[in-house]
């Protein structure tokens, strides 16, 4: 099936009231946000496009592909689902080796259960600690359960579509994993907060108690302030893992860093 | 007269699952009754009744809960009719995992929680393996990937089950249930049951409480997988 766009119809909010937004339509090669307080309705919104809802969840939103209902099996059958999902639950609860569990996560999938050995080496990019595949996954950290399930999502669960809910809370290098999720000609749609992922994005959807309330696209001086961002954020890694790696952190640092690269007023103190 | 029977694990989900079918099926115009077995205390029935719909309790106590639910079967249909009911859902308490409680005419639904971890499908037995419809709970509080393992497990215990993946808290899946509900056909006739309980009665099962091997008669399995029949 050749994939060309996906299209979300606005249902309900939870109090009844129809979303604001009436239809959004999502192309290839496109980052779109969901932004809003906790409770707003994101990973609702999340769960509808997953599970391409059809009126049937209780947001009685309706998903299409390229402007028709999806088939029944490409709901359900994880070897034609065009849709990966990071979700924010990243603790293990299945009790089984690193290795084996991705290796039947491939067959589910319908792929070679070799890929294995290759989720595991780009995770180990994403993470501190390298991750071991005949370790059982209930002993994984929170970072390197996520650095595990980017890299199964895109190696393994390689698809069109890839939802991300809340990557900033993950404890691993978040626009390095961004990109490698994106990859080519992908629809990302991510929740976030970060103001980082937020305006990497082309359009943010605003929610408002559990309702799709407005449609903001990225405007020119906000795109500028993502090239500040980005070097700012950089700097702050850097920091980071100079204190991740145990060691002190100098004043030179901080100004070689800083000086040179970031605009405007952002200076050293 | 329709017949589903709900089966699966303690704590898997099946009186929130089917609340919310009970929604969908009377939203599409539907008209069930409910009979809830459990062994020896059950409140579901309080929560169902909040649905407005006839809800039947049968306990089972001394009896074995699937056992006392197929041989209730008959009465339990003859009540739902008498209600007016179009649909008997009865929702087993399922203990040992040993037998299914499954008619062949019934539509046989597992209810399975995805957070048990992936060999929980191959432990199940007859619950899952004689099912129609194996109907996975809890998915939200694991990863995607994690789902898609558990779904390849399943299908390796049961080929040609429908799988489900629904949600007791927010009633995702609950449609898809009722649709397959509806489409199911009526019991005609005498049925029987798709999987043969177990074979065994022993001393234990009429109440002996010595420990000790040498009190028990009757169909007994020996640790090293040894059957022998002792007694008169």
């Amino acid at each position: 099936m050749s994939f060309i766009s996906l299209k979300v119809l606005g249902g309900l909010g939870k109090d009844g009231r129809p979303d604001d937004v009436v239809e959004i339509e999502l192309g290839p090669g496109e980052i779109v946000g969901i932004v809003g307080p906790t409770g707003s309705g994101k990973s609702t919104l999340i769960g509808d496009i997953e599970q391409l809802a059809q009126g049937d969840t209780p947001s009685s939103r309706r998903v299409l592909l390229n402007g028709k209902v999806p088939d029944q099996e490409l709901r359900t059958d994880p070897r034609k689902k065009l849709i990966a999902q990071l979700s924010q639950n990243m603790h293990f609860l299945a009790d089984m080796p690193v290795d084996e569990f991705l290796r039947m996560h491939a067959k589910s999938r319908g792929k070679d259960p070799d890929l294995a050995e290759k989720v595991v080496e780009i995770a180990n990019t994403l993470t501190g600690e390298p991750i071991d595949p005949s370790h059982p996954l209930t002993i994984l950290s929170g970072g390197q359960s996520r650095a595990l399930m980017t890299a199964d999502i895109a190696v393994i669960s390689d698809s069109p579509v890839v939802l991300i809910d809340e990557i900033e809370n993950a404890g691993i290098k978040k626009q390095e994993a961004l990109k490698l999720l994106a990859g080519e000609g992908k629809i990302v749609v991510v929740v976030t907060h970060d103001p980082i992922l937020a305006l990497m994005a082309s359009r943010r959807i605003v929610m408002r108690n559990g309702a799709m309330a407005k449609v903001i696209n990225t405007t020119d001086s906000e795109r500028k302030i993502f090239s500040d961002l980005e070097r700012v954020d950089g700097w702050l890694s850097s920091l980071r893992e100079t204190i991740r790696h145990g060691d002190v952190v100098s004043a030179r640092d901080i100004a070689g860093d800083l000086v040179g690269n970031a605009s405007g007023e952002v200076t050293a103190a | 007269m329709k017949l589903v029977v709900v089966a699966g694990t303690p704590g898997s989900g099946k009186t929130s699952v089917l609340m919310h079918v009970v929604r969908a099926m009377k939203k599409s115009g539907v008209k069930p009754a409910l009979v809830k077995v459990d062994c020896m205390w059950t409140e579901d029935d309080l929560r169902f009744k909040r649905l407005e719909v006839p809800v039947g309790v049968g306990l089972s106590k001394d009896m074995c809960p699937d056992h006392y639910a197929i041989y209730n079967v008959d009465e339990m249909m003859a009540w739902a009719s008498g209600q007016g009911a179009e649909v008997l859902l009865s929702e087993t308490a399922g203990l040992c995992l040993r037998c299914a409680p499954y008619p062949d005419q019934c539509l046989a639904i597992c209810v399975i929680d995805v957070t048990t971890g992936p060999n929980t499908p191959l432990k199940v037995g007859p619950l899952l393996t004689t099912a129609d419809v194996a109907v996975i709970t809890k998915g939200d509080l694991v990863s995607q990937a994690e789902r898609e393992v558990f779904r390849e497990r399943i299908l390796e215990a049961n080929p040609r089950c429908r799988i489900v993946e629904a949600n007791g808290l927010s009633g995702k899946g609950s449609a898809e249930v009722a649709d397959l509900i509806k489409s199911w056909p009526e019991t005609t006739g005498e049925m029987v049951l798709r999987h043969n309980p177990p074979l065994a009665i022993c001393t234990l099962c009429t109440g002996e409480l010595r420990v000790s091997k040498e009190h028990h008669r009757g169909v007994l399995r020996h640790m090293d997988g040894f059957m022998e029949y002792t007694g008169e």
